[in-house]
């Protein structure tokens, strides 16, 4: 189950990135980060597809995600079931139907590097987030693409690269390709209040 | 030495030598089997196979601390590949690949065999349209990582639901760097099966030996930074209990040897006669142990600490001999005709008191019964008829008459004082009347020897590896192996509306982790053959994303089911399933035990206990035995309690009895019993009030008052009249006194529990027994 972990910690590292994004005058990695630094909290809705292989359509779930500064990060799922993905500080609790599971990232030090470039991401440190992917900006401040490919074999293993797209400080997209083919795009839609 | 002597000075030595060789070759422990019963019931023998030949004896828990995580992983994979090529060791755990990668393999191979989910029912057309569709929306999820990755293999979600269900209680080890881990992750953890029982301490300290020299080796050549070795474990406890009492006893024997043997030096003036008064302690000491190594076949840890509790009462039979001789020993035949009848009656008192003990139920206290009896015994009777014989001829003592009539006015001066008993007898009475129900120590743990810092380190390892003490068990038997995981899964069925009605949280049993013969054949034939299959996935899929051309994965899987391919106990072996498996299932002789341990409501009315009632409801006719382990040892120490102190009046009784028929006068007897029942009575009070909560070693303690005790209860019942025999009498209980006060005053300052109470007990009770002996027969003296 451990990749799952360092999964949905690089899903998280990229929410955080995601909901944190201010504008920016001269569109370049730095401006772009040090927005996202600037940010406090966020919330925003989302429509998630999963493309998977074995399927014939893409498996659809909405719902809601939410930054709080400075640790709290939440993606709340309300279709086709609810459930609740939480991050504060060094502990992951997933909430399904009446399952808890919680987990303590500092017990695993695979963990560690993601819940780095997390706290990187949110704090615009452009150095912790380059330990766990290379990264790739394209476009300018009206559409931009960043492309972050992992180094980490650990995540290297399953995620082939991500792709995070937007408008000045919006981020509209996140996409994941897998390396077995299968991927997981989510849109969103920044909502108002925190 | 006279020619007389020679027979019984021969006699001696062939004792000595007899008792030397069998002490040495003597097996010791200091387990806690000392305190379990030797006629146990059902629920109580399980306790002592626990504790004794059990699993939970035989785990060791190893924790590596220091450096960083990726150091202690390769220690720890060191170590285990080391301690694998021992055959001390009969199973090493660490979780390192062949333990985490086996084991979700294994759930994924033979997840139709362990899953309770697997019925026929589920692989109708219906079940399998419901189990695809719980699975696409667990895989939509945040959660879906393996169930996505296994869909086409696991189409029904067998393994999420495994995960889900009984196997979601038992929780894992965290991992750091590939091997296990605690928490915090600070540290490697290992788990370590010892091929010899836990009770085993001979064996168990050359195991952790072992462990220690192997780290020793591997620990610098792995870390570049220090790293450190830790221990825990029943056979590590019962090992480290041993070796502490081991050295508390010796420096308590040799400071208390130091000091009275200045005390008596000083007395005598005289290193001859110093050097003579120690031999029966050394006798006695010597048979005692003897005496239970033969009668037991182990010596227990406490019977040898207070062996060392001796030296207080045997070293008053030489004191008695050299002092009331007078100097230059003329008195010797004296001694005999007078003294020595007295010292008799003192002896066979305490005999009859201590032989109480022998009838006790708990070998701890039988122990220390023989042990007093023959020690006692040995040393008195070497005392009258080997020592005299090996004083030499030219040997001269100090004169203490001198000192004895000073003692002698002030006997008589306190005589006004001796209100003072019957005056501090009320107020200890009232004062242990106010404390009555917290008295006694209700509790086995109030005699552990383990420091609380070590129990709380052993919690926080188990909590880590997921093996939380299981406190609360139903214990199932079997003819075999299969029989007793049948057994364990009828219980299963039987716990199942408790866990609906949230009258226990869960249950953990065997066979979660290998399922019985019966039950893995009938999960296997749930599963249609091939074609059948096929079909009924078609008409299952259709309108779903998931088409059933997909799934030749699950569809060869199914197959495989067919071809007989069941979960054994040896491919358990080496994961944690293996681990969890191995504490519930034992072979205990020609019978199979299988143990289900409950898991109390985590909230709730009844949060954190188990109502022990309605378990024992739902498991009658079921054969199935429920225990709660606390509240069964409690029980357990709560019954020797019960029984120490009903033997011990039975003791007081026979010991009055004894004194009846030797005085033959109810008036004399009170005399001597009352000094005696006011010390221990104020003594108790004493200690009550200090805020010591009595335990089995107290009472213990209260049995050596009134042994050591009578003595100077009768001499001073006889020789109340003057004259300078009389005062050498009077200077040799003062001086007995003052040995037995030291000798039991240094046990006192012992860091372990249970010589510290015996000490102060002893010290306290003894010098209070003097005191109101001399107070009681200062006012006969005055009355007269």
């Amino acid at each position: 189950m451990q990749s799952h972990t360092s999964r949905t910690l690089a899903f998280a590292a990229l929410l955080a990135s995601a909901l944190a994004a201010p504008a920016a005058p001269a569109w370049t990695l730095e401006r772009l980060l040090a927005g996202f630094a600037q940010k406090g909290s966020a919330r925003a809705s989302f429509i998630e597809e999963k493309k998977l292989r074995v399927l014939d359509r893409p498996l659809i779930s909405t719902g809601e995600l939410r930054f709080e500064a400075p640790d709290i990060l939440e993606k709340r799922t309300l279709r086709p079931r609810p459930e609740l993905l939480r991050l504060e500080g060094d502990r992951l609790t997933l909430e399904r139907g009446d399952r808890k599971l919680s987990l303590d990232l500092r017990s695993t030090p695979e963990a560690a590097a993601f819940i780095d470039s997390i706290r990187g991401t949110l704090a615009g440190d452009r150095e912790a987030l380059e330990r766990v992917y290379r990264l790739r900006l394209e476009g300018n401040v009206r559409s931009w693409a960043l492309t972050l490919t992992p180094l980490e074999p650990a995540l290297a293993a399953w995620v082939q690269r991500i792709r995070i797209a937007g408008q000045r400080a919006d981020v509209s997209v996140i996409e994941i390709l897998q390396t077995n083919g299968d991927s997981t795009l989510m849109s969103m839609q920044p909502l108002a209040g925190p | 030495m006279t020619r007389r002597a020679f027979g019984p000075v021969a006699a001696w030595l062939a004792v000595l030598a007899v008792a030397a060789t069998v002490a040495a070759s003597a097996r010791y422990t200091a387990d806690l089997s000392a305190f379990l019963p030797r006629s146990p019931s059902p629920a109580q023998q399980l306790l002592v196979d626990q504790l004794r030949d059990g699993v939970v004896g035989r785990v060791m828990l190893v924790a590596i601390e220091g450096a960083d995580a990726g150091a202690r992983a390769m220690v720890s994979r060191a170590l285990a590949a080391r301690l694998r090529a021992d055959p001390r060791f009969a199973y090493v755990a660490n979780g390192a690949a062949d333990g985490a990668e086996r084991e979700r393999a294994l759930l994924v191979e033979h997840r139709y065999l362990l899953s309770p989910a697997v019925t026929p029912e589920r692989f109708t057309v219906t079940g399998l349209r419901q189990a695809i569709g719980d699975t696409l929306e667990l895989v939509a999820s945040s959660a879906g990582g393996l169930a996505q990755a296994l869909l086409a293999r696991d189409p029904t979600g067998e393994v999420a639901a495994l995960a889900a269900s009984h196997l979601a209680g038992a929780t894992r080890p965290a991992l750091a760097a590939g091997v296990w881990a605690s928490r915090d992750g600070e540290r490697a953890l290992l788990v370590v099966r010892t091929a010899a029982a836990g009770a085993d301490t001979d064996a168990q300290e050359a195991t952790m030996q072992a462990v220690r020299t192997a780290f020793a080796d591997v620990g610098p050549r792995e870390a570049a930074a220090p790293v450190r070795l830790r221990m825990t474990g029943g056979g590590v406890f019962a090992v480290e209990s041993r070796a502490l009492i081991k050295g508390e006893v010796a420096r308590v024997a040799a400071l208390g040897v130091l000091l009275i043997a200045t005390l008596l030096g000083f007395a005598y003036r005289s290193g001859v006669a110093l050097a003579l008064g120690l031999l029966p302690v050394l006798t006695g000491a010597l048979v005692g142990v003897t005496a239970v190594a033969t009668g037991f076949g182990l010596v227990h840890g406490i019977t040898l600490g207070f062996g060392a509790t001796l030296i207080g009462e045997a070293v008053d039979y030489a004191i008695y001999l050299f002092v009331q001789s007078g100097p230059a020993g003329d008195g010797r035949d004296a001694w005999r005709n007078e003294s020595w009848p007295t010292i008799r009656l003192g002896v066979i008192t305490s005999m009859v008191g201590f032989a109480a003990l022998l009838f006790s139920g708990f070998p701890g206290l039988a122990q220390l019964g023989l042990y007093s009896v023959c020690g006692l015994g040995a040393a008195a009777l070497f005392t009258r008829y080997v020592l005299p014989g090996l004083v030499p001829a030219n040997l001269r003592v100090r004169d203490l008459a001198g000192v004895g009539a000073q003692i002698a006015r002030a006997v008589a001066a306190a005589g006004r004082w001796r209100w003072v008993v019957p005056a501090l007898c009320v107020a200890a009475t009232v004062a242990l009347l106010a404390q009555r129900d917290t008295l006694w120590a209700e509790n086995l743990s109030s005699l552990n020897t383990v420091s609380l810092e070590d129990q709380d380190y052993d919690g926080r390892l188990r909590a880590d590896l997921g093996a939380a003490d299981a406190r609360y068990l139903v214990v199932v038997e079997g003819r075999d192996e299969q029989d007793a995981l049948r057994a364990a899964e009828r219980t299963a069925a039987a716990l199942a509306p408790l866990v609906a009605q949230g009258v226990i949280a869960g249950f953990d049993s065997p066979a979660h982790y290998l399922p019985s013969e019966a039950t893995q054949e009938a999960r296997a034939s749930s599963m249609p053959e091939p074609s059948e299959l096929r079909a009924r996935l078609a008409r299952a899929l259709r309108g779903s994303p998931l088409r059933a051309a997909r799934l030749e994965p699950f569809i060869a899987d199914a197959a495989r089911l067919r071809t007989g391919v069941r979960l054994r106990r040896a491919d358990l072996e080496g994961t944690g399933l293996g681990v969890a498996l191995d504490g519930l299932l034992l072979r205990r002789g020609e019978d199979w035990q299988a143990l289900l341990t409950l898991r109390a409501p985590a909230a709730g009315p009844g949060a954190l206990s188990v109502d022990a009632a309605r378990v024992r409801d739902a498991l009658i006719g079921s054969g199935a035995l429920f225990l709660d382990i606390k509240t069964e040892a409690d029980a357990l120490y709560a019954g020797y309690l019960r029984e120490a102190i009903a033997l011990s009046a039975t003791g007081v009784a026979v010991v009055l009895l004894a004194l009846m028929v030797a005085l033959r006068s109810a008036a004399r007897v009170g005399r001597v019993a009352a000094p005696l029942g006011a010390a221990v009575l104020v003594a108790a009070a004493t200690l009550a009030s200090a805020g010591q909560v009595l335990n089995l070693l107290h009472l213990v303690g209260f049995l050596l008052v009134v042994a050591v005790g009578s003595n100077y209860a009768l001499f001073f019942e006889r020789a109340a009249a003057g004259g300078e025999g009389a005062h050498r009498v009077l200077a040799s209980l003062a001086l007995a006194n003052a040995t037995t006060v030291i000798g039991f005053g240094v046990l006192a300052t012992s860091s372990v529990m249970v010589l510290r109470a015996i000490g102060t007990t002893v010290a306290l009770g003894t010098l209070l027994a003097l005191v109101f002996a001399a107070l009681l027969s200062g006012a006969r003296t005055d009355a007269r």
